[in-house]
């Protein structure tokens, strides 16, 4: 068998909501096309736990924390080709609504003056990564090759884009496929 | 007295006193606009509107057509200034459209489409805006307004209230409401007003209304804006001005 060498896609979930993740598996029974074509290194549906070396990285989700960062980076430096998939990765959408309310507020307003929450505190151990002042969206924090907006894309929307980057085709967002709800 | 222009390469006729923009809704062809409304005095804001004249760029919806102007508006370079327009109008303000009403009906969204705007590019500003609910009808949520004053216009121009004003300077330049509260609950703004239906964006919502249109039929679900706008340019449909 001369089978072609599979394209390595990573995917991740940083201030998202696994809403793309699950926009992506709503392709149904095409995910057996696609596994003909690529498959997995770290993604919510394996159990690796590094991103290696891929041609495409898909990110879902905004940048809300010092974790998100880590992660973003690792595959900004691993994967040849970085997407910015659905609202919150391009535009902070709906978790950006608290870049506008102070951070401390947020937390005392959370773990310290909800009713029921007596003898709580603002969790504080070193395991916990520190939230930012905001969420940024992730072109502001690295280098992003290819936007697809959407809250979520819907499934075709994504098939046909992974089928042009997978081809090595400039993806065509059409105006059909633009949404940004 | 009748002359023509060129538009694209296409002969389009105008009569004294009719800006590009007139002259090119009047002959069914289509350059974006925001802050322009047929039924109001040209504003020159958004810069959408901007065209090739004689090789200079200029604002169509605020230029006198004049005999034998040879005009590009289609071009890929001015669809391109265009689109990055639309994305600092989207980085100065907060347009979370998976949460707002208006999304799909608004203009401001449509043009992003229109342009094929993919991403907002720039560093957000993420500035805090007001929302102001007092009125028992209306919303005013200024994370969504893009300073076009066609509120301002239509209040004073045609409901004769003078509700709205546009304050400050430069990147503080604001809506404001003319009530001594600043506050809308207390003017005497009213659903009816032509005011509270021409906002081009979510910036002016009327309460209990809101997501009543099924996903698949809002305005711009179907068609673009091109189309939306060429229609409502011929007749105007104030209960749903969004289109317009
Ligand atoms: S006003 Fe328009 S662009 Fe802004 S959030 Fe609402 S739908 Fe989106
Ligand atoms: S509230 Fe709407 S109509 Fe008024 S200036 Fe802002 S965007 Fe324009
Ligand atoms: S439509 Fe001409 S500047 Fe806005």
């Amino acid at each position: 068998m001369n089978e072609k060498r599979k394209m390595r896609v990573a995917t991740c979930s940083l201030a998202g909501c696994f809403g793309c993740h699950m926009s992506l598996l709503d392709i149904d029974e095409k995910l057996f096309d696609l596994l003909e074509m690529i498959e997995f290194d770290r993604t919510p549906f394996t159990d690796i736990k590094h991103c290696g070396p891929c041609d495409i990285g898909i990110v879902e989700g905004g940048v809300s924390n010092a974790e998100n960062a880590r992660v973003l980076k690792e595959f900004r430096d691993n994967c040849r080709i970085l997407v910015a998939i659905g609202a919150c990765a391009i535009d902070g959408n709906v978790p950006a609504l608290r870049n506008n309310i102070d951070l401390w507020d947020c937390f005392q307003e959370v773990y310290l003056y909800e009713g029921g929450l007596e003898g709580n505190q603002i969790p504080n151990d070193p395991e916990l990564p520190l939230p930012f002042d905001k969420v940024y969206p992730i072109y502001e924090v690295v280098k992003v090759d290819y936007f697809l907006p959407g809250c979520p894309p819907s499934a075709d929307t994504i098939w046909k884009f992974l089928n042009d980057l997978i081809a090595g085709r400039e993806p065509k967002v059409s105006y059909e496929m633009l949404r940004y709800d | 007295m009748n002359t023509t222009i060129t538009i694209d390469g296409k002969t389009v006729p105008f009569t004294d006193g009719q800006t590009i923009m007139d002259a090119a809704l009047a002959s069914g062809i289509y350059i974006p606009h925001l802050c322009h409304n047929p039924d109001f005095e040209p504003h020159g804001s958004c810069k959408l509107c901007v065209v090739s004249v004689n090789g200079r760029n200029m604002t169509s919806c605020t230029m006198p057509a004049s005999e034998g102007m040879v005009v590009a508006s289609d071009t890929h370079e001015l669809n391109e200034d265009r689109k990055v327009l639309v994305q600092m109008l989207f980085v100065e303000g907060n347009h979370i459209c998976p949460a707002c009403e208006a999304s799909g009906n608004c203009q401001l969204q449509a043009s992003a489409y229109y342009l094929n705007m993919l991403s907002p590019h720039f560093t957000h500003f993420y500035a805090p805006r007001e929302v102001d609910a007092s009125h028992p009808d209306i919303f005013l949520d200024l994370n969504r307004c893009i300073l076009c004053e066609l509120c301002v216009r239509a209040s004073r121009e045609i409901d004769g209230k003078n509700v709205f004003g546009i304050s400050g300077r430069g990147i503080h330049t604001h809506l404001v409401v003319n009530a001594a509260s600043g506050r809308l609950g207390d003017t005497d703004f009213a659903v009816t007003d032509r005011a509270a239906h021409v906002c081009p964006t979510g910036a002016i919502l009327i309460k209990r209304q809101g997501y009543r249109i099924p996903i698949g039929k809002r305005t711009f679900d179907q068609r673009n804006i091109s189309e939306v706008q060429m229609e409502s340019s011929q007749h105007v449909e104030p209960d749903d001005e969004r289109k317009t």
